[in-house]
């Protein structure tokens, strides 16, 4: 069944049909239609965000704690450059959504019109797909494929550029089931492969999972299946930055997080490791170090959905494409069959191993005195917070590393944070697209003073729309990572890396409506932290931590897993020549 | 998605070959790609070469299937095998491209470029340009009395030669279409 209705019409019938709920935007000129016919109905809640970067990332907020694709509405020229960061965090973090960018009318194209900007041009290399509509009878279709391609295979961001014209001309709505897709990534894996790796496992005397976002973008099945693997087999268990929550850290198998801020016994576990078993991650740099000393005497399997994940980086013995859960549910199934075997002498020589590497304690830290140490607040944070129906969005720097590292998530989608691109400025607008998801859950962003500056125009939003986000922010009055990276590396030359002239941040809190909270004494940490969970509304906790913590443990860049510096370091001299030009 | 199918040790050379994927060997492969004719498409493609810093070293691309909306950019790219496979991973990747094939590995294929070239000369240079154009089997396509436009078709290297033999005799100007490529016998990739 066709209907005829104007552009802008359909696209906000496809977004109802798709079952869209909200949607964060930013009004202007070129994207009045598609505004006029919000205006006019009540399916689909739009939030007014106060930056269009601000849409982007709180519609990455919203898609990976629900596992929906998140939308934002921005208009032609400025509103779709300020959409290319979140378009790049989105797609460096394989994140569902569809941004819909307005555009100057057809016949006004290529003359540099008043706001006019080439927006597929520009997002092309940072969009998963783009299309410029200049029919209003291909509007509908697009829109529908555009779901399709966001959130199928490895999920990315898409963006659909619709010219004025296209939405005030009249066209044919077409429903979203009469679509086909030439677009449909493979699923099932090569079981061949997964039954080698199923033999691997049985005789493994040193075997690890390292698991990353893949298997939350495989959704919550895929959680579920991991858990049942490694409570089957008893391997031990590391995750990335982008994975924490996939398996329980209360799990007795759980190594916490790998990589440059990993823990000890995560980063020895994957280097003496003899079989590892990637779900889902990218042998990102952050997580391999020194490629040439990365794990060297281990047998490798991959699971990933993209083909060109697999071989990019570290060579594997035991490549799988395909979707983590149907993977997983394939491999228990063969490997059940086969008798549940695992190599139990080897295995209980390796945990005991890993217990001497647990017993260093790297995340341990001493709080004395009346100044905060960072970890303590996190850890206090923790603490006061994990009985409730919580979610975490984090900044970027060593806030964003400490809360990995110091807090523990039960489950999936319940850790939001900048993992590829590393985009300061996230957090809070994220916080608030989650909170838009789960309003009666609490949603703390956990922040650096510098980092929240970024997108702090988003309190904004918070107040208008009611959304009680707690912006818990450890203010060490640096740029934190930046300072220690020049501590280690340019010889404490501190160039540009302090605040100054920072805001009163409880009465910046105040000046939004919100409330604000400062403290600066160990003693008043946990009042402070409880009166922020208690207040019925947005919070601004302003908590002064000590300047010059660094964060550790950490891998100096060009080293290997086995080097990794631990607290108390000597860190003068840690990275050498080669590893000082990575980043 | 045929980009991943990952045969080890596939080379130029044979198929039993089995390098690793990690070899620093560059190699120069052929590679068909079959794309959704729509706009923007060629610039994906070569969006992502530049973007991720492979080469280019030859590129053609037409429409091949009016109805169905095909085209097929056939494009020359050297690398190491590691990163030929990720190139072809890449292409894959891309939403409106359905189809990669590496024509270097499966199996023997033919390879031919069009050139046009402009020579000008008198005399014996003159004599002598068209000698060798009849030995290369080139026409002329245009002609004044002191000038010849040749037409050749050929592999990159033919026309390579042909290029260098008329430069002494008054070459001006060269213009290559870049390679065509299809696999040899009787299967047909579309």
């Amino acid at each position: 069944m066709t209907k005829t209705m104007t552009g802008a019409k359909i696209v906000v019938q496809a977004l109802i049909d798709q079952g869209v709920e909200v949607v964060f935007g930013y009004p202007g000129g070129a994207v009045l239609p598609i505004y006029d016919e919000i205006f006019q109905q009540n399916k689909i809640q739009h939030v007014l965000v106060r930056h269009e970067q601000g849409a982007v990332h709180a519609a990455e907020g919203y898609a990976r704690s629900t596992g929906k694709p998140g939308v934002a509405l921005v208009t032609s020229g400025p509103g779709a450059t300020n959409a290319v960061t979140g378009l790049t965090d989105a797609l460096m973090d394989s994140i569902p959504i569809i941004v819909l960018t307005g555009q100057v009318p057809t016949f006004m194209i290529g003359s540099d019109a008043f706001q006019e900007a080439d927006t597929v041009g520009i997002t092309r290399p940072c969009t998963k797909h783009n299309w410029l509509v200049k029919e209003t009878d291909k509007l509908a279709g697009t829109l529908h494929e555009a779901f399709h391609i966001a959130t199928a295979g490895r999920p990315g961001p898409v963006l659909i550029d619709i010219p004025k014209d296209v939405q005030f001309a009249t066209g044919q709505y077409t429903e979203k089931s009469k679509r086909t897709s030439h677009y449909n990534p493979q699923m099932k894996g090569d079981i061949d492969t997964i039954t080698e790796l199923a033999r691997a496992m049985e005789t493994a005397k040193r075997p690890v999972f390292y698991t990353g976002g893949g298997v939350i973008n495989s959704g919550p099945a895929a959680s579920q299946l991991l858990r049942e693997l490694v409570e089957a087999t008893g391997f031990p268990i590391t995750s990335t930055l982008m994975g924490l929550g996939c398996y329980p850290a209360s799990g007795d198998k759980w190594l916490g997080m790998l990589g440059m801020h990993g823990t000890y016994e995560a980063n020895m576990t994957m280097h003496d490791c003899d079989l590892m078993i990637n779900i889902g991650a990218r042998f990102d740099d952050r997580i391999t170090g020194r490629v040439d000393a990365f794990s060297p005497k281990s047998k490798k399997a991959h699971i990933d959905i993209d083909a060109s994940s697999i071989n990019k980086v570290i060579r594997v013995d035991m490549p799988i494409l395909g979707d983590v859960a149907h993977v997983l549910e394939d491999l228990l199934k063969v490997w059940k069959a086969n008798g549940r075997k695992t190599n139990t002498e080897g295995l209980a020589k390796w945990w005991k191993q890993i217990d001497e590497w647990r017993a260093i304690d790297c995340l341990g830290y001493e709080q004395t005195g009346t100044i905060i140490r960072p970890q303590h607040a996190i850890s206090r944070l923790e603490a006061l917070t994990k009985g409730y129906d919580r979610y975490i969005t984090t900044e970027v720097g060593q806030h964003q590393m400490w809360a990995a590292q110091y807090m523990g998530f039960e489950d999936p989608n319940r850790w939001m944070t900048s993992g590829g691109l590393g985009t300061m400025g996230y957090g809070t607008p994220a916080s608030i697209g989650v909170q838009m998801a789960h309003r009666d859950a609490l949603v703390i962003n956990v922040a650096g003073e510098a980092s929240w500056l970024m997108n702090m125009q988003e309190m904004g939003t918070a107040m208008q729309y009611r959304l009680p986000v707690k912006q818990f922010i450890l203010n060490n009055e640096r740029l934190g990572m930046v300072r220690q990276w020049q501590e280690l590396l340019h010889g404490e030359r501190y160039s540009s890396s302090w605040s100054e002239a920072l805001p009163d941040f409880v009465k910046l809190a105040e000046a939004f409506g919100a409330k604000g909270i400062k403290v600066d004494d160990a003693a008043d940490l946990d009042d402070a932290i409880q009166e922020m969970i208690d207040y019925d509304g947005p919070v601004i906790l302003d908590c002064l931590v000590e300047k010059h913590e660094n964060c550790f443990p950490m891998i100096p860049s060009g080293k290997g897993h086995n080097e990794m510096l631990l607290r108390n370091a000597k860190t003068q001299g840690a990275i050498t020549a080669t590893g000082a030009v990575m980043v | 998605m045929s980009a991943l199918k990952i045969k080890k040790g596939s080379s130029s050379h044979s198929a039993y070959d089995l390098r690793s994927h990690f070899s620093d060997v560059i190699e120069r492969h052929t590679l068909a790609v079959i794309v959704e004719n729509e706009p923007g498409v060629l610039a994906r493609v070569i969006g992502l070469f530049s973007g991720r810093g492979y080469n280019i070293e030859s590129l053609t691309v037409a429409e091949i299937d009016h109805t169905g909306h095909r085209s097929r950019i056939t494009v020359v790219t050297s690398g190491t095998p590691q990163v030929i496979v990720q190139i072809k991973a890449q292409l894959g990747r891309i939403i409106p491209v359905h189809e990669v094939h590496d024509l270097t590995v499966e199996g023997p294929s033919v390879e031919r470029e069009l050139a046009l070239l402009k020579v000008r000369g008198k005399g014996d240079a003159r004599v002598e340009a068209l000698r060798l154009a009849d030995i290369f089997r080139a026409s002329v396509v245009d002609s004044t009395l002191e000038s010849f436009v040749f037409e050749i078709t050929g592999t990159p290297e033919k026309i390579d030669a042909f290029a260098e033999l008329m430069r002494p005799l008054g070459l001006q100007e060269v213009a290559r279409t870049g390679v065509a490529a299809l696999a040899r016998g009787g299967d047909s990739i579309v």
